[in-house]
C-alpha cells in the first residue's frame, strides 16, 4: 500500500514542502481513508468537517511563500481526553456527551499555531480508565491487527487510528499507560514524557500527578517532532516545567544515522521480564536485546525491588485522585443533568453522576473515595505515596548504573475483546511494565519489538531519566533503524490487514 | 480481608454523591473487596522512615505576573450549561422542603 496514508509525518512534510503533495490532498486522502474503515475499526469518535478548510488555507500560505513550521499541513488526529474549541471533547462519557469546549488545550492550540490539521477526536475509555478501549460509552475501537481484539486503553483509539493509516500522527494521554500499551499492542510508537514536560492545560483530568500528554506515530522521529511542538513550559498549567529542551527530532535523526549503540549501557529490568510476561513477548524482547547487543550496547540486568509493588500503589493513587477530580462533573456548569421535579441539586448531582458515569468510572470513585477516607487514608493512600519514594529511588539507583531501562512495553500481545472486561483486576495488572514511570515522573517510550507466534504486534519499553526524554529518541530511533531492518519498514505497514480494512468489518 | 459491606459501599456512593442501583451496589461489594485486597499489600512494604512522594516533580509557590488576561464570554460559558438564566447556572432547589 504506496500511498499518501502510508507516509510518516517527516515524508509527508518533505512532499509538502516541495509542492508534490498539497495539504489539501493529503488531508483528503486520511478523511477518505478514516472514511472508507471507520466502520470496521471505530478509532473516531468525531471528524473534523473544518479539517479541508484549515488545509487549504495552509495551501495558501505556503503558495504565498510564508516559511511554515516543518509540520505544517500534516494532517493529526487529538484524543478526545483534550478540550478542542469548536469540536466535541467527551473523554469517551456521556457525562460530556455533546461538549463542546470554549478553549483549545495548550497542546492542540500549539498544533494550530504550528499548522497541523486537526482530522478529529479518538475514541479511548472514558475518563482514560481503562487498558482496551472498551470501557469507552461510545463502543470499542478494534485492533487494525485483529479486529476481535483490543486496541489497548485508554488510547485505543489514537493508536488505531495511525496504526489503520486514518492519521500519520496523533496525541494520547499517558496516566498509567494508556500511550505506550496501546502503542504495544498496535504495532506504534508512543511516548510519554517527562512529568511537567508537555502542558496538561485542557487534558480533562484523571490523576493530576500522573497524567502527561505525549505523542503517537509510526516511526520514533514522527513522535519527537510532535513532541517538540507540543513540549515546553505553559504558564497555564502550574507543574509545567520551566527548562529548555533540546530538539528531539534532531536526536532521533542524530540516533537512527548509523544507528550504532556502542558505549551505550541498557539495564533490563528483571522485575519486567517474569512472571506474567507471555512466551511471544519474552522471545522478541530477547530478539531485541541481541539486537541492541549487535548494535554495540551493554545489557546488564537492573533490579528494582519495589517495582511489584507499583500496581497496588497506583490503583490506590489514581482512584482517589480521579475520585477528587471528577467532583467536577456535578451537572451545574457542564456536562449531563438528570433531574424530577421537586428533586434537591444533591439528588440532582447523584441522578446525573448515576446515569453520566459507566461502571470503571464508577469502580475507582469509588474506590478512590473509600481510600481517602478517614481510618483509612494512611493505611492506604498514605503508604502508597511511600510506595512511590521507593519507585524513585529503585529508579535513580539503576540510572547509576545503566543510561537507559528496557523491558516489554505490554506483557502480552492484544487480548481479545471482552476477555477482561469483566475482572477488574486481570485488567489492572496488564499495566505493570508502564505504571512505574507513572508513579516516579521519569519519561518512557513504546516501539515496536516485531510480532509474536500469534501474528500480533509486541513493544519494547524504553526508560530514561527525568528530564532524559532525549535519549528515549535518540537510542529508539536506532534501535527502530536496527529492527526494522529486518521487517523492511515501519512495523505498521506490515498489516497485511491493512487492505482489508475498508471492507467494513467484513473480516 | 477488607472490611467492606453494602453499608460501607452505599455510605461511599453518598459521599462521592453516585445514587447506585441496589444491583451496582452489590456488585460493587464484591468487587471493591477483591480489589481493596489486592492493593493492600501497600501497607507492608514501606516503613516510617519513608517519606512520601505526591508528586514526581516538586514545585512550590508557582507565580506568574498578575496580568489581565483573557477570560471567556457569558456566551462561551453557558454554551455548555445543562440550564441557566443568561447570567447565572440555574440549578434545583438547594434545600428539600422539609429541611
Amino acid at each position: 500500500m504506496t500511498s499518501i496514508i502510508s507516509l510518516s509525518a517527516a515524508e509527508l512534510s518533505e512532499k509538502l514542502a516541495s509542492r508534490e503533495v498539497s495539504s489539501e490532498e493529503a488531508t483528503k486522502a486520511h478523511l477518505e481513508r478514516i472514511e472508507a474503515v471507520e466502520g470496521s475499526i471505530n478509532a473516531f469518535l468525531h471528524v473534523n468537517d473544518e479539517a479541508l478548510a484549515a488545509a487549504k488555507q495552509i495551501d495558501e500560505r505556503r503558495a504565498a511563500g510564508e516559511q511554515l513550521h516543518e509540520l505544517a499541513g500534516v494532517p493529526i488526529a487529538i484524543k478526545d481526553v483534550l478540550t478542542t474549541k469548536g469540536m466535541p471533547s467527551t473523554s469517551g462519557s456521556r457525562m460530556l456527551e455533546g461538549w463542546v469546549p470554549p478553549y483549545d488545550a495548550t497542546v492542540v492550540a500549539r498544533l494550530k499555531q504550528a499548522g497541523l490539521i486537526a482530522l478529529g477526536k479518538t475514541n479511548m475509555d472514558e475518563f482514560a480508565m481503562g487498558s482496551s478501549t472498551e470501557h469507552s460509552a461510545f463502543g470499542p475501537t478494534k485492533n487494525p491487527w485483529d479486529l476481535n481484539r483490543i486496541p489497548g486503553g485508554s488510547g485505543g483509539g489514537s493508536a488505531a487510528a495511525v496504526a489503520a493509516l486514518e492519521a500519520p500522527i496523533a496525541l494520547g494521554s499517558d496516566t498509567g499507560g494508556s500511550i505506550r500499551q496501546p502503542a504495544a499492542v498496535t504495532g506504534t510508537v508512543g511516548v510519554k514524557p517527562t512529568y511537567g514536560g508537555v502542558s496538561r492545560y485542557g487534558a480533562i483530568a484523571l490523576a493530576s500527578s500522573l497524567d502527561q500528554v505525549g505523542p503517537v506515530s509510526r516511526t520514533v522521529l514522527d513522535a519527537a517532532l510532535v513532541h517538540d511542538v507540543i513540549g515546553g513550559h505553559d504558564p497555564h498549567d502550574a507543574t509545567s516545567l520551566e527548562r529548555e529542551w533540546p530538539s528531539f527530532a534532531a536526536a532521533a535523526r542524530e540516533g537512527a544515522d548509523g544507528a550504532d549503540l556502542t558505549g551505550v549501557r541498557f539495564g533490563v529490568v528483571k522485575e519486567l521480564d517474569a512472571d506474567g510476561i507471555s512466551a511471544d513477548v519474552q522471545a522478541r524482547f530477547k530478539d531485541a536485546v541481541a539486537v541492541i547487543e549487535a548494535a554495540g550496547g551493554e545489557v546488564t540486568e537492573i533490579s528494582a525491588p519495589s517495582f511489584k509493588y507499583a500496581v497496588a500503589a497506583y490503583y490506590l493513587i489514581l482512584p482517589a485522585e480521579a475520585s477528587s477530580n471528577l467532583a467536577r462533573f456535578d451537572s451545574v456548569r457542564y456536562g449531563l443533568r438528570v433531574e424530577e421535579p421537586g428533586q434537591t441539586v444533591e439528588q440532582v448531582m447523584a441522578a446525573s453522576r448515576e446515569a453520566g458515569f459507566g461502571p470503571e468510572v464508577k469502580r475507582r470513585i469509588i474506590l478512590g473515595t473509600y481510600a481517602l477516607s478517614a481510618g483509612y487514608y494512611d493505611a492506604y493512600y498514605g503508604s502508597a505515596q511511600k510506595v512511590r519514594t521507593l519507585i524513585q529511588r529503585d529508579l535513580e539507583e539503576a540510572f547509576q548504573k545503566v543510561d537507559v531501562l528496557i523491558s516489554p512495553a505490554a506483557p502480552t500481545t492484544a487480548f481479545k475483546l471482552g476477555e477482561k472486561i469483566d475482572d477488574p483486576l486481570a485488567m489492572y495488572v496488564n499495566d505493570i511494565t508502564t505504571i512505574p514511570a507513572n508513579l516516579a515522573g521519569t519519561p518512557g517510550m513504546s516501539i515496536p519489538m516485531g510480532l509474536g507466534a500469534d501474528g500480533l504486534p509486541t513493544g519494547l519499553q524504553l526508560m530514561a531519566p527525568m528530564f532524559e526524554d532525549e535519549r528515549l529518541y535518540r537510542f529508539g530511533a536506532a534501535i527502530e533503524s536496527r529492527l526494522n531492518g529486518g521487517w523492511a519498514g515501519p512495523l505498521a505497514l506490515q498489516n497485511s490487514r491493512l487492505e482489508a480494512l475498508s471492507d467494513g468489518g467484513a473480516r | 480481608m477488607s472490611d467492606i459491606t453494602r453499608e460501607s459501599v452505599e455510605h461511599l456512593a453518598m459521599l462521592a454523591r453516585i445514587a447506585l442501583t441496589e444491583e451496582e451496589v452489590t456488585q460493587l461489594t464484591g468487587e471493591l473487596s477483591q480489589i481493596v485486597d489486592a492493593i493492600a499489600t501497600v501497607s507492608e512494604v514501606a516503613g516510617d522512615d519513608v517519606p512520601a512522594t505526591s508528586h514526581p516533580v516538586p514545585l512550590s509557590d508557582v507565580m506568574r505576573d498578575d496580568v489581565p488576561g483573557e477570560t471567556l464570554s457569558l456566551e462561551d460559558v453557558f454554551r455548555g450549561a445543562p440550564a441557566h438564566d443568561g447570567e447565572r447556572f440555574r440549578v434545583s432547589a438547594i434545600l428539600g422542603e422539609e429541611q
